[in-house]
């Protein structure tokens, strides 16, 4: 199997804070690796020092077998992102959009035009092709958003809690988008709050207080800590937290 | 370069499906000049003036109680000397005064002639200019009635001594003012809010992910702005020329040269806000009050930089505006040419050129 995110001992400090402690993990090509934790627990920094955004205080990490200290451009070009926030412009149109962020990352005319076509058909959203964002459901916006993020697409996608705020049907067809891309190779790297999304994961990583507190398959995590479900996998972990949530 | 078009693109189309922004952009300049242009014509009635009568006779008798019964002046006080004059402009009681020296009457009668001195408060320009013609009016009746009544030729000769602003900036004073009021609004804060808003909406992360070039993302931001603003400034123009008859006496390309130049300058100024700016409402905020007010305190359009204290007078050098009202009213009102202003443009080049090296600068590639 093919190693697409590998970091070692990856540490980020703010001052005295050490938000990511000393993390050590390796996600395969094609698997959906589920990020959890509490609020503050440092999953949005330890995902912002893989995408580039963040320079990391020490450690090593490489996406891609690019590394994040010396070669961000070179990932940028091969992952997609999706922030916690809606990240779609609400006054442009669903094309609009999809023709912005492909032309950002350098798409040519045809190739945007025919991955329009594609993904409009995809999210059965042909006839919306027109409207302005603003104007449609947030399940579907959340979905838009997400096929907007690997439009170009990356061996890699970040999801920083994709589906918050999302009714269950519609976390369920978003969950059935990401298994579609996972299942043509595309590596998926998703923090959440919902506990049934966890299950979903092929690998799962809890959080706690900066540093990784167990990793495994959710099964093998069930079994490891005697829980019924993820749920409580993850509250026996997550309570002998220190420190506040944000 | 096509990443760029695109992205250029996307930031027209947020202008133009902002209707309300859009109207209020174009809807500002034409306001400001329309308001300041009828203001300027407006009526001022009942100013409060001063008479010092060292002559006491006939004649300033008459002529006083025909000021008086001007629907214009409300004689506020009659005093007995000029010394106490000062006291009473600096503490805002009077807006004029009049003055007849001894032997006002007799001089009229033996020569035929006599000067009475008038001395107004200038730091408001238009005012001091509209209530000095009130009055000088008052006294061209007079001096027809004295002569047709003496069957021979009498004058009265105001002297006119405006105080505090001596150069009487006035009415074509606000259409520079106005200009560079409205091109930095436009320029500081709709860039700030531009990239703002990518902060607020998330987007800036995605783009910031994304291989799309930071100083492109700049670059985008402003071309809308800059085009706007070169739209507002010929607006501008030919509103002052048509309503104002205030037309371009200089080179045009020239003051769209220095215009340009202090557009550049204000976008710089918005793209540093935006830095630090976390919030749509802060860089409104920090535009309005950190540009709005020195623009108009301290540019020299509405007051005389010159009677300013020492501080505000070092404070204004750096205020763009200050500099860019210059080369308007050099070129724009006076006609001069590049020799006249080279040195104000200088300094916007400098200033331009110091802001968006220091915003590019701190224009963060990483988030933190």
């Amino acid at each position: 199997m093919e190693t697409v995110i590998r970091t070692e001992k990856l540490t980020k400090r703010f001052g005295a804070f050490v938000a990511c402690n000393e993390l050590s993990f390796s996600v395969d090509k094609g698997e959906i690796f589920g990020f959890l934790g509490a609020n503050g627990a440092g999953k949005t920094t330890a995902m912002r020092m893989l995408c580039g955004l963040l320079t990391p205080s020490a450690g090593k990490a490489t996406i891609a077998g690019f590394d994040v200290y010396t070669q961000t451009e070179k990932i940028k070009q091969r992952i997609g992102y999706m922030s916690q926030k809606f990240s779609l412009y609400d006054d442009l149109s669903v094309a609009e959009n999809i023709r912005f962020y492909g032309g950002i990352y350098g798409m040519s005319r045809p190739a945007i035009r025919e991955k329009t076509e594609r993904l409009l058909e995809e999210l059965q959203l042909q006839k919306e092709a027109k409207t302005l964002v603003r104007e449609l459901p947030l399940g579907w916006k959340q979905k838009l958003a997400f096929s907007v993020s690997i439009v170009h697409d990356p061996g890699i996608v970040f999801l920083d809690e994709p589906t918050g705020g999302v009714d269950p049907v519609t976390r369920r067809q978003f969950w059935d988008l990401i298994y579609a891309a996972a299942d043509k190779g595309v590596t998926i790297f998703v923090t959440t709050h919902y506990m049934d999304e966890a299950e979903y994961c092929n690998r799962v990583s809890i959080m706690v207080d900066g540093v990784i507190a167990a990793l495994d398959s959710p099964t093998a995590l069930k079994q490891q800590f005697g829980g019924a479900s993820m749920e409580e996998v993850f509250y026996e972990l997550a309570r002998k937290a220190k420190r506040k949530g944000d | 370069m096509r990443q760029l078009l695109i992205f250029i693109r996307k930031e027209f189309l947020h202008v133009f499906r902002d209707r309300k922004t859009l109207l209020m952009l174009f809807g500002l300049p034409i306001a400001q000049i329309v308001l300041f242009g009828f203001a300027l014509s407006n009526e001022i009635k009942n100013s409060h003036i001063a008479i010092v009568d060292y002559s006491k006779d006939a004649v300033t008798q008459r002529l006083i109680t025909r000021i008086g019964g001007s629907p214009y002046f409300n004689i506020q006080r009659t005093l007995a000397s000029g010394d106490q004059l000062n006291a009473a402009f600096k503490k805002g009681d009077i807006k004029l005064a009049v003055i007849f020296p001894v032997g006002f009457g007799d001089d009229l009668v033996h020569t035929g002639k006599a000067t009475m001195q008038v001395i107004a408060d200038a730091s408001d320009p238009n005012q001091a200019t509209t209530i000095t013609n009130y009055l000088n009016q008052i006294v061209l009746d007079f001096n027809s009635e004295l002569s047709q009544g003496a069957g021979q030729r009498m004058q009265i000769l105001p002297s006119t001594q405006m105080m505090y602003n001596p150069e009487l900036r006035g009415a074509p004073n606000f259409v520079p003012g106005v200009m560079a009021l409205v091109l930095m609004l436009v320029c500081t804060m709709m860039t700030s809010v531009a990239i703002v808003r990518e902060k607020e909406l998330g987007t800036m992360e995605i783009l910031l992910v994304s291989p799309f070039k930071p100083f492109y993302i700049i670059l985008s931001k402003l071309a809308p702005n800059l085009l706007i603003s070169v739209v507002n400034l010929f607006i501008i123009l030919a509103l002052s020329d048509i309503f104002l008859d205030l037309p371009v006496k200089g080179s045009l390309l020239l003051l769209v040269t220095g215009s340009v130049l202090f557009i550049l300058t204000c976008l710089s100024i918005g793209l540093l806000l935006s830095i630090n700016a976390q919030t749509q409402q802060a860089a409104m905020m920090g535009s309005m009050m950190g540009m709005m007010l020195p623009t108009m305190l301290l540019t020299g359009f509405l007051f005389p930089i010159e009677n300013m204290p020492v501080a505000l007078q070092v404070l204004s050098n750096l205020v763009p505006s200050r500099w860019y009202f210059i080369i308007i009213k050099q070129v724009m009102l006076k006609g001069l040419g590049f020799s006249a202003v080279w040195k104000e443009m200088l300094i916007l080049t400098g200033m331009c050129a110091l802001l968006f090296t220091i915003s590019l600068k701190k224009f963060k590639i990483r988030l933190q």
